[in-house]
């Protein structure tokens, strides 16, 4: 198999695994603030808590995958995206932090503190994602030199914006999924109205981005020509997006979960059929691109590294499920709780 | 000091890993520790190991939150500040830093889950395995990190391909790479500090319980564990410490004279300086104190052959003599000290009178900073003595930095590391002194009001973690916790 097409298939696989491991759990942190009492508070940090460390390792092992891979591109982005890149993580540092801290002290004045670092930084993380992946859909101005040609506010654009909205939307719509499993009674309930609400918000703006894109990224659909059998994971998308609110509706959150991971991966796929075979496409001249062949890593260091993977990721997926197997079922506050 | 882009990055990428080398020493070394208290709870099935455990899991998770927090900023860092750098080591450093994130950080962050959480949900044996995959992953993570830091002060196994600001390095030979001239020794030495900082960490709570006369059976059963660690891996530093200075004349002959700020190289035996200020500009060390011959004993194992000096490097590619020298200086006076303080503590342990030795207990209390302190000069001398290269002989740091990153992006962004480091270090400080004064949970019925006492945040919804009353296995037995745990 050709080594350099392997290397953005896994990346991608990286990408959509982060987005639907931690896309639960910053969902769950946009969500945290419409919930009022300290209990209940608790209740939604205490069902990420054994697992968020995990899944933001996706996002870890994504950037050193990326960085030895394709490191023409890891340097352009993240030097070219300084300051959102600085954002984020300092948005990230909060996230983590907060829910280490939070419940270690009674005072409520500190626990609104890391309350609201905790819904910032997840909604900050989320937004800026969602502004990256809008970027990259758009096309950025590269140089001939590889170098990113322009300054941070030339990242604030309207499509960038409304992708980061259409992030915050789809996790927030993932992590009340999510919580409609952990939690019971009567925030249950609660959880279930906001399932319709975060369902609708979500619907509108994905419509909404469907459509601007088709009109307004030719980028983005050049290879829906060449390769027509992508159509179909179009279809698998509809039909995810669309049993999501079906299997609300009957009663089986599990289900209405499963479909929005699914919807989660058929987001990133398309992220990537739209990117493919670039990586970084430059606004000022295409062929000042970086692709898959032209910004990789030796075939030598992609041998290597395909073989790490392959060592590696049996291990990883087996000890992903043998942690949500042990946190399985409802939540519960004790000893050991946040 | 001219504030470019250069300067800040250097600044910045300084700050930031400083400030997250305080907290994986601590996870490398208490992971060892968790697993030997839950092997010994395994074996004999005494509570007190299981206690102890569970107590030093509660510091090492909160520990670890820091680590990861601080850690994505350094993966994070390579590309916004170092871009340069990271298009000519991407083939190989990126390998070294993606094989972490597959081997170790999945590991460590999937099985700290059940370490941290899973006490009640899982049986004794899945958590005594739980903690020996934390334990392994925090090595793992090390050797990967180290190797690829190694591999900036020695590379090997690589070639050089394009030309110009084109050019770049690419894997030859991958087993070359890994097993560079210096990654061993370099990887031992890390461990063996972090090692140490762990038992002295160990040391210095379980001392300040002992003369506070709280936890008595659990301060002892600690420091006595902490002080075999501690005496045998200070010993194991000068030894391997020796080894790997001596292996530095052949990889990095620049850095060891800068170490020993010896700038003449001269006729016959090299003298060592055990203290003094060295002058880069008039090549002299002022007001030393120099032992003669004894630079060469250590280096060639003989007093007759000289030691190179600074004059047989250009003077271009000098480190910063002055800094090299004080860092490594001042962390090898502190090896000294650790294995002093260990020695005597096991001789009193041996005539008995240890635990009655209350100012040796108070020095072990503030000896606390100390190997942090060491652990850092450590990395300073190491990276500061590669200087004025980024990648030994191949790249300077002054080529490696960030084309398109400003100058005000850069400072932003350090403001912005300081303030929230400060910040989030005040926290982390005030959640450990509050793990600190509130002790390991009791074993024995009868006594968790007094233990809940000192830190004066008794059980008010009984939930809270870390609170004296509630049960350790059935949580919601509220009204006699006591009983229920002596019912275990």
């Amino acid at each position: 198999m050709d080594l350099n097409l392997f290397w953005f298939v896994l990346l991608g696989v990286l990408l959509a695994g982060y987005a639907i491991l931690d896309g639960f759990d910053l969902g769950v942190g946009i969500l945290h603030p419409f919930v009022r009492t300290d209990a209940e508070r608790r209740i939604l940090m205490n069902s990420i808590g054994p697992l968020w460390d995990g899944n933001e390792v996706w996002l870890v092992t994504f950037g050193g995958a990326l960085f030895a891979a394709f490191p023409e591109v890891y340097a352009t982005v993240f030097s070219g995206f300084y300051t959102p890149f600085m954002a984020l993580l300092f948005a990230l540092i909060f996230r983590a932090v907060s829910m280490e801290f939070r419940s270690k002290r009674e005072s409520p004045a500190w626990r609104r503190f890391w309350d609201w670092s905790f819904f910032g930084g997840s909604a900050l993380a989320t937004f800026l994602f969602g502004v990256a992946v809008g970027n990259a859909m758009q096309g950025m101005p590269i140089g001939p030199d590889r170098e990113f040609q322009g300054g941070t506010l030339d990242l604030v654009r309207p499509y960038p914006l409304l992708i980061g909205a259409l992030a915050v939307a789809t996790f927030a719509l993932h992590g009340s999924l999510y919580l409609h499993l952990k939690t019971e009674g009567e925030l249950q309930q609660r959880v279930h109205r906001w399932n319709w609400r975060a369902f609708g918000i979500f619907l509108v703006l994905y419509l909404f981005v469907t459509i601007y894109t088709l009109v307004q990224i030719p980028l983005a659909t050049r290879n829906f020509e060449r390769q027509p059998w992508v159509w179909i994971v179009v279809a698998l998308n509809i039909l995810a997006v669309g049993n999501i609110p079906r299997a609300i509706y009957r009663g089986r959150p599990l289900a209405a979960f499963f479909s929005s991971c699914a919807t989660i991966a058929a987001l990133t796929f398309f992220f990537g059929v739209a990117l493919f075979p670039e990586l970084v496409h430059s606004s000022l001249n295409p062929a000042w691109s970086l692709d898959v062949y032209n910004a990789a890593s030796s075939q030598k260091t992609l041998a290597i590294m395909r073989n790490i993977a392959f060592l590696g990721m049996p291990f990883v997926l087996a000890y992903t499920a043998v942690i949500f197997w042990v946190f399985r079922g409802k939540v519960k506050i004790g000893h050991f709780s946040y | 000091m001219d504030f470019d882009a250069l300067t800040l990055s250097r600044l910045q990428f300084a700050l930031t890993v400083m400030f997250h080398y305080l907290f994986p020493p601590l996870t490398i070394g208490l992971g060892g520790l968790m697993v030997s208290l839950e092997a010994m709870y395994l074996k004999t099935g005494d509570r007190q190991y299981e206690q102890a455990a569970r107590f030093w899991t509660k510091i090492f998770a909160v520990n670890f939150a820091m680590g990861v927090a601080t850690g994505i900023v350094m993966e994070f860092q390579f590309g916004t500040n170092w871009s340069t750098y990271s298009r000519f080591v991407g083939d190989v450093f990126g390998s070294a830093l993606a094989a972490e994130g597959i081997f170790a950080f999945f590991l460590e962050s999937g099985f700290l889950a059940v370490l941290v959480f899973g006490w009640d949900r899982v049986s004794p044996k899945m958590h005594f395995f739980a903690a020996c995959m934390v334990a392994l992953g925090a090595v793992f993570s090390s050797i990967w990190i180290v190797v690829a830091n190694s591999w900036q002060q020695t590379p090997a196994g690589f070639h050089l391909v394009g030309e110009g600001t084109a050019m770049r390095a690419e894997i030859t030979d991958f087993w070359a790479m890994v097993f560079n001239p210096s990654s061993v020794h370099r990887l031992l030495h890390v461990l063996i500090g972090c090692y140490i900082l762990a038992a002295f960490f160990v040391m210095s709570i379980s001392a300040y319980y002992l003369l506070r006369g709280r936890h008595v059976d659990f301060a002892k059963k600690s420091f006595g564990s902490a002080l075999i660690l501690a005496t045998g891996m200070s010993l194991a530093a000068l030894v391997q410490g020796d080894i790997q200075a001596r292996k530095l004349k052949d990889t990095q002959p620049a850095k060891l004279a800068a170490m020993e700020a010896h700038f003449h190289t001269g006729t016959g035996g090299t003298p060592l300086y055990v203290f003094g200020l060295p002058d880069e500009e008039k090549q002299t060390v002022k007001y030393g104190l120099a032992i003669p011959k004894l630079l060469s004993l250590l280096v060639h194992g003989n007093t007759r052959e000289p030691v190179a000096g600074l004059d047989r490097i250009p003077r271009s590619d000098w480190p910063p003599v002055a800094m090299t020298f004080h860092s490594f200086h001042l962390m090898v006076g502190l090896g000294f000290f650790f294995i002093a303080v260990s020695l005597l503590a096991c001789f009193l342990w041996w005539r008995g009178t240890l635990f009655q030795t209350r100012w040796l207990l108070w020095v072990f209390v503030w000896s606390i900073p100390l190997p942090y302190l060491a652990n850092q000069l450590g990395w300073v001398a190491a990276e500061v003595g590669r200087q004025p290269w980024v990648v030994y002989g191949l790249m300077r740091t002054t080529d490696g930095v960030s084309k398109v990153v400003s100058a005000p992006q850069t400072l932003g962004s350090i403001i912005l590391f300081s303030l929230i480091y400060a910040l989030l270090f005040a926290v982390f400080l005030y959640v450990l002194n509050d793990k600190i004064q509130h002790g390991p949970d009791p074993v024995t019925p009868g006594r968790p009001g007094g233990d809940a006492g000192p830190g004066g945040l008794a059980a008010v919804t009984g939930l809270r973690a870390g609170t004296g009353g509630a049960s350790l296995t059935m949580p919601g037995d509220g009204p006699a916790p006591a009983d229920s745990q002596s019912s275990n």
